[in-house]
């Protein structure tokens, strides 16, 4: 159902809420239209007329910067409308309270949702839930996933080593609270990728862990053996509270990614953070800011793929690659001229 | 008022009884089910042909909402539901709203029950006041009002001190202790098993670890207190190993399955189908399988709906902000007949089970189709087809993961203390 929800009867995207289900060729085709997209971000105009006329709604019910910056950015950069909506959410709100909201906005002639919540399962029971009409993408859904921060990821990885078969990439950190974990291990594993691998004391994995397709490590100096590409994820504050761990300072000694740590990796391993990053608890400054750092490329490479995301849920054709090369005059688009 | 009930066959598992003959009523009591008493002349004959004519069905668990919640049910429509379920006696849990802690709310259970014209609702008292675990309630006056036993529905008790107090204070009054096995902590508010579906799809999970230890504890404590339990609603292997080792060790214990845990499994969830949302959750293949030998071998003695009514927004959200439970009553023949066409029980056990075997848990004169015994009856047809939707559904919740499926083998007729209740056709 998962799958069948997400294709329209062509086997097109029509919402994007898990990387479960999809194929292979499917994000290899996210990836290169997001490949047609990223270099428009340099030019003086940045701007296409795919989802001119389009409505978007920015629909958090939990609180983002970097993520709803870089929808709305990217909603823009094709000439959509798009509305934000902050709805802080509380532990009493009910389903029907969420289901109005979707109704009240539906009313309103939207055409896409991009949905955060802070439970999992919130954005397929919007799919389901919603007008035929609308697609809708999640950006985050409890401890569910976050497809379009594993889709930039992937665009990231592919940027730097192309060939997937032969990468051993490791996820560190919080894997049992961590959406962004859960997407990435499954994007990795329908791309190819030779080995994921989980590094995490016992209390932040979740259980049978090994059944979502990875090794397991409770070490880091081992784990980082012949790796690739270091995923850091980053430790909520709460983890202390509620006994999974003993201090910040405990976690930083045992899985804190240090330049000396990062030594036992892959000499030309490349480090990753979905953000925002806690520095000295997950992260040394040193190898944040460090030679081997992509964090703010990932940064930069979650526009054009939520570019690609969103064209492609809108059934929009997918731009050849190249075609915006000389994006400067685009015929009939005057609202990026501004 | 006489009935006979013609040429059905008869299925009495505590009397030993299964052949095609006739059964006699008079005056709401079983008069006999051998030869016909000299000058009976019905007032009504009941051809059950073709049909089983068993003791009406006992169901240790269930909630009809009502009072608090009347906007999932009512228990005008939830009595229906269970008549057509073949269902003459229903254990109702306490946590209803208000809570049963107080003879005053057993006495307003029995008027509504009188009200619905289904008077065989046996309330079950609170273990303690309000269910919060803290302190005992008045368990003998709520023995006196009519409660059948006392428990704790799915609340936790707050420690373990409480609890051997509480069925020390029981055991004083001869009150049978339902035990829903559930360490709160480390359910940790969980909506799901913690395996293998929960990890893909990211949900707060609850290990079987959670029944078992609560399960352990209070084998202990019925053995230092002598307080009589059921375990209700069992979802784990580890548990029925459990009551399987204290049972060969003697203890004067008892446990049920609810009826889904014998037949769906984590694998069943569609992701996210809020009908699947349960609590105790649905586990493995593995799980389903020891239970259903506990079943077959006795371990488990009984089957119970755990029948939990919804309103359609109590299941309209992301899975784990919905409202646990399956509307079940109406399910509970078929699905315990599909457990005997899969052969992991005779139909004979199947009737035990939901007759004589709650019975016995109960400590009730029913269950039966002794001669003296109330005339609790349920006649089913065991190849009759149908399909759980709108216009064949009773229960005012439609809260189940088999809504839209074509299910075999339908109650006809239901008899409650010779009153018919319900008849199909």
């Amino acid at each position: 159902m998962t799958d069948n929800l997400q294709l329209n009867a062509e086997g097109k995207l029509k919402h994007f809420l898990t990387i479960e289900g999809l194929s292979k060729a499917l994000l290899t085709e996210i990836l290169d239209t997001a490949e047609s997209f990223a270099g428009m971000s340099e030019h003086q105009v940045k701007k296409v007329p795919l989802l001119r006329g389009k409505t978007i709604v920015n629909l958090f019910f939990e609180n983002s910067t970097r993520t709803r910056t870089t929808f709305e950015l990217a909603a823009t950069r094709l000439s959509a409308d798009v509305i934000n909506m902050n709805i802080a959410t509380s532990a009493t709100s009910k389903g029907e309270s969420l289901l109005d909201t979707i109704r009240n906005l539906e009313a309103m002639f939207v055409d896409m949702f991009v949905v955060r919540h802070a439970l999992s399962g919130a954005a397929h029971f919007i799919a389901q839930q919603t007008a035929p009409h609308i697609s809708v993408i999640n950006a985050g859904d409890g401890q569910h996933a976050h497809p379009t921060q594993a889709m930039l990821d992937m665009f990231t990885i592919r940027q730097l080593k192309p060939d997937f078969s032969s990468l051993r990439v490791a996820i560190i950190g919080d894997i049992l609270h961590s959406r962004v974990a859960r997407s990435e291990i499954q994007a990795l594993n329908t791309l190819g990728a030779a080995e994921v691998r989980v590094i995490a004391p016992k209390t932040l994995l979740p259980a049978h862990v090994e059944s979502l397709g990875v090794n397991v490590s409770h070490n880091l100096n081992e784990g980082l053996k012949d790796i690739d590409v270091v995923m850091m994820l980053r430790l909520q504050k709460e983890r202390m509270s509620s006994a999974l761990l003993p201090s910040e300072s405990e976690y930083f000694k045992c899985f804190g990614l240090t330049e000396e740590k990062l030594k036992i990796a892959k000499p030309d391993a490349i480090v990753m953070h979905p953000g925002p990053i806690n520095r000295g608890v997950e992260i040394d400054s040193k190898v944040a800011d460090g030679p081997q750092s992509v964090i703010l490329k990932q940064v930069s490479n979650g526009i054009a793929v939520r570019m690609a995301v969103m064209a492609m849920a809108m059934q929009t054709a997918a731009p050849a690659p190249g075609r915006f090369s000389g994006i400067h005059t685009i015929p009939g688009d005057k609202s990026g001229v501004a | 008022m006489k009935i006979l009930i013609d040429h059905g066959r008869i299925i009495d598992p505590a009397n030993d009884i299964d052949r095609v003959g006739s059964v006699y009523i008079k005056h709401g009591k079983i008069v006999s089910v051998t030869d016909e008493p000299a000058g009976f002349k019905p007032d009504t004959v009941i051809n059950a042909e073709n049909q089983i004519v068993c003791p009406g069905f006992i169901d240790l668990s269930a909630r009809l909402r009502d009072m608090g919640h009347s906007r999932k049910a009512t228990f005008k429509s939830e009595v229906l539901a269970a008549a057509a379920a073949g269902v003459t006696t229903l254990c109702l849990q306490p946590d209803t709203v208000p809570v049963i802690d107080t003879p005053a709310v057993v006495e307003l259970i029995k008027e509504l029950a009188e009200k619905a014209r289904y008077p065989q609702i046996y309330a079950v008292g609170a273990l303690t006041q309000k269910l919060e675990g803290a302190e005992l309630s008045s368990m003998l006056s709520l023995k006196q009002a009519g409660c059948i036993a006392v428990g704790n529905a799915n609340q936790p008790v707050k420690n373990l001190l409480i609890l051997r107090r509480a069925m020390e204070y029981a055991a004083s009054h001869d009150l049978l202790l339902m035990f829903r096995s559930n360490d709160f902590w480390l359910g940790n508010n969980g909506c799901a098993h913690e395996g293998a579906v929960a990890t893909r799809y990211g949900l707060p999970s609850i290990p079987e670890a959670a029944e078992t230890i609560a399960l352990a504890q209070c084998l202990e404590l019925a053995e230092l207190t002598g307080c009589r339990v059921h375990f209700g609603q069992l979802s784990c292997k580890r548990s029925v190993i459990k009551i399987h080792q204290a049972k060969k060790y003697g203890l004067k214990v008892s446990a049920d399955v609810a009826i889904h845990q014998l037949h769906l499994t984590e694998n069943d969830m569609t992701p996210f189908d809020s009908a699947y949302h349960v609590l105790p959750p649905l586990r493995t293949e593995d799980d389903k399988h020891y239970l259903r030998q506990g079943l077959a071998g006795t371990t488990i003695n009984s089957i119970c709906s755990d029948h939990q009514p919804h309103d359609l927004d109590a299941k309209l959200g992301a899975f784990p902000e919905t409202e646990p439970g399956i509307s079940s009553l109406e399910t509970l023949l078929p699905l315990m007949l599909k457990l005997v066409a899969q052969h992991a029980i005779t139909l004979e056990q199947g009737i035990a089970c939901l007759s004589a075997n709650p019975a016995r848990v109960l400590r009730l004169n029913s269950g039966a189709l002794t001669p003296g015994f109330s005339a609790d009856v349920c006649i089913f047809d065991p190849e009759l087809e149908w399909q759980v939707n709108s216009e064949n559904w009773k229960s005012q919740g439609v809260n189940t993961p088999f809504w839209g499926q074509a299910l075999k083998g339908r109650v006809t007729h239901t008899l409650q203390a010779g009153k018919i209740i319900h008849r199909l056709f």
